[in-house]
């Protein structure tokens, strides 16, 4: 089967800094990844090569067969992180969403009949229909989350590439929003997310990337999320433990801990209570 | 009644009324892009280059309108690519490339002082002067900048929010800046006439930030800030025959007003719904 996405080889610096050494890597039609990896590891560098919005030094990238080249961007859809939307813009859920049908063909500078039907049903697909008039400040962190998905979908992409999807969310919300990733999976959307959260990726994901500099491993969680893999990924001393069928992973403390540093920690006070 | 119909028997006012309501509706316009992308500097800065482009055209005896209007460009264009290509910020490029080309015009007219008094205009606007010829050239650039941004909005709009993400999408921003330039720089040339280099900057940056105040909708602004940006040059002009002052200066001073009580409106409407929600928890 041919990949959706295909990098052959593909190296990046920025200036005589390496960044993303040989990279090989196949992402299918349907399939639900994340990459994962220290800060400064390469991943959103690796998404902006596959954005089209980075060029590759050595190497080449190819969607659907055909070579990716310089300004031409795939069919993707991009969810950027939250920590990057200006929310002071003047911009409604629904004129947010509209931005993702720039691609089409009308010319007038606001919504035809066509196209607000489709912005309604994006929204209500991602059950947001009832803030379609509100500001995009106005929203809770997974609203403002599910809005910028509702862009990318709108566009009909190939892949959906979404960076740091969960970061600065409540584990809850955080939770809700990898099952609506993984619920748009089944309804046939490829997806390729980067994520700091390696509990969520083991438990949400069924395929993960290892990077650092170079793709150190990739394959199902339970595959791929070893003590080994994951100490040369971070380049740390990583524990993997299983509980109730469930993973979980954590970096064992340094040497020097609270307790070693401060051995007579200043207590609170529990409040009397009748 | 009289009042309003006084000054309409002189053609100065006449002509000046409709180039005012012309250059409010574009500085308007096109102040919500400024005000949005985070360069309220830029009016200030590249009014200032025109300047200097102004008096280079002068000297060398070209039309005024094409030289400064491709020394205006360019200057937006050297302040777009410095900002793209290098690490230098949209703020220090605009002080670098616009106080270097005022410069210019300042050492040229030091170098030839006999034509220092015929660029008091440029500098403080004088509606006075305001020919036939400035109204179809103010005409003209006001259709183009409003073909332009009616055309380009979906662009304009998705590159104003987020330039990177736009070019995901397909959004050719380079193109969609590179014409902004453009259509900056023909904007503040029409306006120079009338408001002068030293206060179009406030007449692009007012009715945008007012409009901001006044609604949380980008569609809603963009007609805001274009009216706000029609009704104040309007009272202004008023203003400046009956007190006999700047009709740059006026028209600034009414902006100013406006939206003073505009912040005091939206700071009083904030206050009432913080009251009500506190009411209701």
């Amino acid at each position: 089967m041919e990949p959706l996405l295909e990098l052959r080889k593909v190296s990046f610096g920025y200036g005589a800094m390496p960044v993303l050494e040989d990279i090989n890597l196949h992402l299918h039609r349907g399939q639900f990844a994340a990459l994962v990896g220290p800060s400064g590891a390469g991943k959103t560098t690796l998404l902006k090569l596959i954005l089209g919005t980075l060029q590759p030094i050595h190497g080449e990238i190819y969607t659907h067969g055909e070579l990716l080249r310089n300004g031409r961007s795939p069919r993707v859809g991009y969810v950027p992180q939250l920590e990057t939307v200006d929310w002071n813009f003047p911009v409604t859920v629904e004129q947010a969403v509209w931005m993702g049908q720039i691609g089409n063909k009308n010319i007038w500078p606001w919504m035809n009949a066509e196209e607000r039907k489709q912005v309604r049903a994006m929204l209500e697909r991602l059950d947001i229909a009832n803030l379609a008039l509100r500001h995009i400040r106005d929203l809770s962190g997974g609203q403002q989350q599910r809005v910028f998905l509702a862009r990318a979908l709108i566009s009909k992409p190939d892949l959906l590439v979404l960076d740091e999807p969960t970061v600065g969310l409540d584990i809850q919300t955080a939770e809700m929003i990898l099952v609506l990733l993984a619920e748009l999976n089944r309804q046939g959307v490829t997806l390729l997310m980067t994520t700091h959260d390696l509990n969520a990726a083991a438990a949400h994901l069924p395929w993960v990337i290892c990077l650092n500099q170079k793709v150190v491993a990739q394959g199902a969680p339970e595959d791929v999320f070893t003590e080994e893999v994951l100490s040369e990924t971070y380049r740390g001393d990583m524990l993997v433990f299983r509980h109730n069928g469930m993973m979980f992973i954590q970096q064992r403390p340094h040497d020097h801990t609270y307790k070693d540093l401060v051995p007579e920690p200043v207590p609170g006070e529990v409040p009397l209570t009748h | 009644m009289d009042i309003l119909l006084e000054p309409f028997q002189f053609e100065f006012f006449r002509n000046g009324v409709v180039v005012s309501l012309l250059v409010g509706a574009l500085c308007g316009l096109i102040g919500v892009y400024i005000v949005l992308r985070g360069m309220s500097y830029i009016g200030h800065g590249l009014s200032h280059a025109i300047f200097g482009g102004a008096v280079v055209t002068y000297v060398m005896a070209w039309n005024f309108y094409v030289g400064a209007g491709l020394w205006g460009f360019l200057a937006a264009l050297l302040i777009n690519q410095t900002v793209r290509r290098t690490r230098i910020s949209a703020d220090a490029a605009i002080g670098v490339i616009t106080t270097a080309s005022f410069a210019i015009g300042v050492a040229l007219i030091s170098r030839y002082r006999h034509f220092t008094r015929s660029f008091d205009a440029a500098l403080f606007g004088n509606i006075l002067g305001v020919t036939t010829q400035d109204v179809l050239v103010v005409a003209a650039v006001t259709f183009v900048v409003a073909l332009i941004i009616f055309f380009m909005y979906k662009q304009l709009l998705f590159t104003t929010f987020n330039a990177e993400v736009a070019q995901v999408y397909g959004v050719k921003t380079e193109w969609v800046d590179t014409l902004f330039s453009l259509a900056l720089a023909a904007a503040l040339i029409a306006s120079m006439q009338i408001l002068g280099v030293t206060l179009i900057a406030a007449a692009l940056v007012i009715p945008a930030i007012t409009a901001r105040l006044l609604t949380d909708s980008f569609n809603r602004m963009v007609i805001l800030s274009t009216m706000i940006g029609m009704m104040t040059n309007l009272i202004g002009m008023y203003l400046s025959y009956y007190i006999d002052v700047a009709s740059g200066a006026t028209i600034v001073l009414v902006q100013a007003t406006v939206f003073a009580l505009s912040l005091v409106l939206s700071l009083s409407q904030k206050r009432a719904a913080r009251r009500l929600s506190h009411t209701h928890v």
